[in-house]
């Protein structure tokens, strides 16, 4: 078992099918379902990954979708060393001191 | 008996749940042909100034810093002609309560909801709004849900869309996650009508007069501070509210020769519903993708009537690359020592190109700032472009491609802001008004609305009906 009642997790599911989208679209996007991700806490008593579920969100809202993450948590961050950045501040102020004499 | 939640029938009740969620008769603006009536519905919908800025302020929203940006100004004046070389100012609109100028659009609304007695707001936006929403909401003790477009088909989403989500829920907002897709409205009328909320668009009478005080404090704050108005106020542009609520301000407070100078990063040639594209921009908002489409036909949003009119209102709009505003975002904390979010920077790289311009004892100013963190910030999303295929180069952004590369600026005078033919955004907003309405003929209301809507004459309109082959 992966989560019981009351379980902070993340569900998933399909709100429109490729074929049920809307016609205006591009190729590339028209070929892909739309994908809808919620988080909540878990009404079943109990489930599993991949289970059909429903949750209550956190302002108290019903949803109901395959369970996908327990406890989610976020891992975005501050990236890593992007070195083409590195000449910009040591340049600004080589030109700026050079100007302003201080 | 259950409603029929079908893609067609709930999009068939659109202007009901619309009515409902916004509490807008927008009919009783129109009349027959394309003129609506723009003030009245500002007037008659929207507050005063002087409310707002009471709004505004049992919530903490505005009078945000002015700032000088003295190293900015020496190193333009480097590479402007003798004598040329405004003097660059930034109002620091980061230091509101949620960290960007989108809280005055958010105090507005969540104060309108409260008002009205919902019991909850709901809006679409995968930007800085949500957590400005998200934040008043708070405040105000309102449920808050902010439907994001946020992943492509492979469940890979930018870097400063999660942490706008990660935001929104830190100030106890629920947030629904979609991928790539304009039926996003689909699911946001689903949830209007669920729940009951208000609809918390950022383009309703009241949300763009929250802006209104943002253009008035920089007045305000000029003529204290220098004794005269600002002689131009950069302005990023993408649904326009920000430029229209802005120079609406301006024009309060009587800063009737202030030139109102719109700025959007370049992302021609990207298409914004695309699932494979959506992940090779590095901006989500303030690019062309959105600023183009919004300023040559408002009413594509997400109420019948938007309140931001741009092109009512600018005189020009400049156009930038992603690197220069990279540069520049980088720059303002290495030499001002001012650390911001890059979206909220595009300003700030149009107004140091302006500037070198405008005479020296001129004032250009950006008008906003916005936060910076994990997620929001130069190096995780040049990272992310990267992983996505993006090259990320030094040299001269003239070879800046969108989708497929970053050209950080070699130097400073690398840094050049581009003229876009606003007559042809001009004359791409009458012919769109001309195709939505199937006028074959139009009375001289009309094209009096068309030469206001267009910041124009009347015989400007005429010319391009002329061209269209209608009478009037």
């Amino acid at each position: 078992m992966d989560a019981k009642k009351g379980t902070w997790v993340r569900i998933h599911n399909i709100v429109l099918k490729s074929e049920e989208r809307s016609p205006h679209l591009p190729e590339d996007t028209r070929k892909v379902p739309l994908e809808m991700w919620v988080k909540g806490f878990l009404l079943n008593d109990e489930a599993n990954i991949g289970d059909m579920v429903e949750v209550e969100t956190y302002i108290g809202r019903r949803e109901k979708g395959k369970l996908v993450e327990v406890n989610p948590y976020y891992t975005h961050s501050f990236g890593k060393c992007v070195p083409e950045l590195l000449y910009i501040g040591r340049q600004l102020r080589g030109i700026i001191s050079k100007e302003g004499d201080r | 008996m259950s409603k029929d939640m079908s893609f067609e029938a709930v999009m068939g009740r659109r202007s009901e749940i619309m009515k409902k969620a916004i509490g807008i008769d927008y009919d009783a603006f129109e009349s027959d042909g394309i003129v609506f009536d723009y003030e009245k519905m500002m007037r008659e919908t929207g507050y005063s100034l002087q409310e707002i800025e009471r709004i505004q302020k049992e919530t903490g929203v505005g009078n945000t810093p002015l700032l000088e940006l003295k190293n900015l100004t020496e190193l333009a004046r480097k590479y402007a002609p003798e004598g040329k070389g405004a003097r660059i100012f930034i109002k620091d609109e980061a230091a509101n309560p949620s960290g960007s100028f989108k809280d005055r659009r958010a105090a507005t609304a969540c104060y309108h909801a409260q008002r009205l007695g919902y019991k909850g707001v709901v809006a679409a936006t995968s930007g800085n709004y949500g957590a400005a929403v998200a934040s008043q909401a708070a405040m105000r003790g309102l449920k808050c849900i902010i439907v994001q477009e946020c992943y492509d088909s492979r469940g890979v989403g930018q870097p400063e869309i999660i942490e706008k989500a990660r935001k929104c829920e830190a100030l106890g907002a629920e947030v629904v996650q979609l991928t790539v897709g304009p039926e996003l409205f689909y699911t946001f009328l689903k949830i209007l009508e669920e729940t009951g909320y208000f609809n918390a668009s950022l383009y309703t009478p009241f949300g763009i007069a929250g802006v209104e005080t943002l253009g008035y404090e920089l007045s305000m704050q000029f003529r204290e501070r220098e004794g005269k108005d600002p002689d131009a106020v950069v302005i990023t542009n993408a649904g326009g509210g920000n430029l229209t609520g802005t120079a609406r301000g301006l024009i309060k407070a009587g800063a009737s020769h202030t030139q109102i100078v719109g700025a959007s990063v370049d992302l021609s040639g990207l298409h914004m519903a695309s699932d494979t594209q959506f992940n090779k921009k590095s901006f989500t908002t303030g690019h062309t993708g959105f600023g183009v489409p919004f300023a040559t036909w408002p009413d594509r949003s997400d109420v019948p009537r938007s309140a931001a009119r741009p092109l009512r209102y600018m005189d020009r709009y400049l156009l930038i690359n992603q690197g220069s505003v990279f540069y520049m975002t980088e720059a303002l904390a290495q030499v001002q020592g001012i650390e911001r979010g890059p979206a909220g920077n595009t300003s700030l790289a149009v107004a140091f190109s302006l500037a070198q311009e405008l005479d020296e004892d001129k004032i250009v100013v950006a008008q906003e700032t916005e936060y910076t963190g994990a997620g929001k910030h130069i190096q995780p999303q040049l990272s992310f472009a990267k992983e996505n295929g993006i090259k990320v180069e030094i040299g001269d952004p003239e070879d800046e491609v969108p989708g497929k590369n970053i050209v950080l600026p070699k130097d400073p005078s690398y840094i050049k802001a581009k003229d876009t033919d606003i007559n042809k955004m001009r004359k791409s907003y009458i012919k769109n008004c001309i195709k939505h309405s199937n006028a074959k003929k139009v009375t001289d209301k009309d094209i009096k609305f068309l030469a206001e809507e267009t910041k124009t004459n009347e015989q400007f309109v005429k010319e391009e009906l002329k061209e269209l082959n209608i009478i009037y």
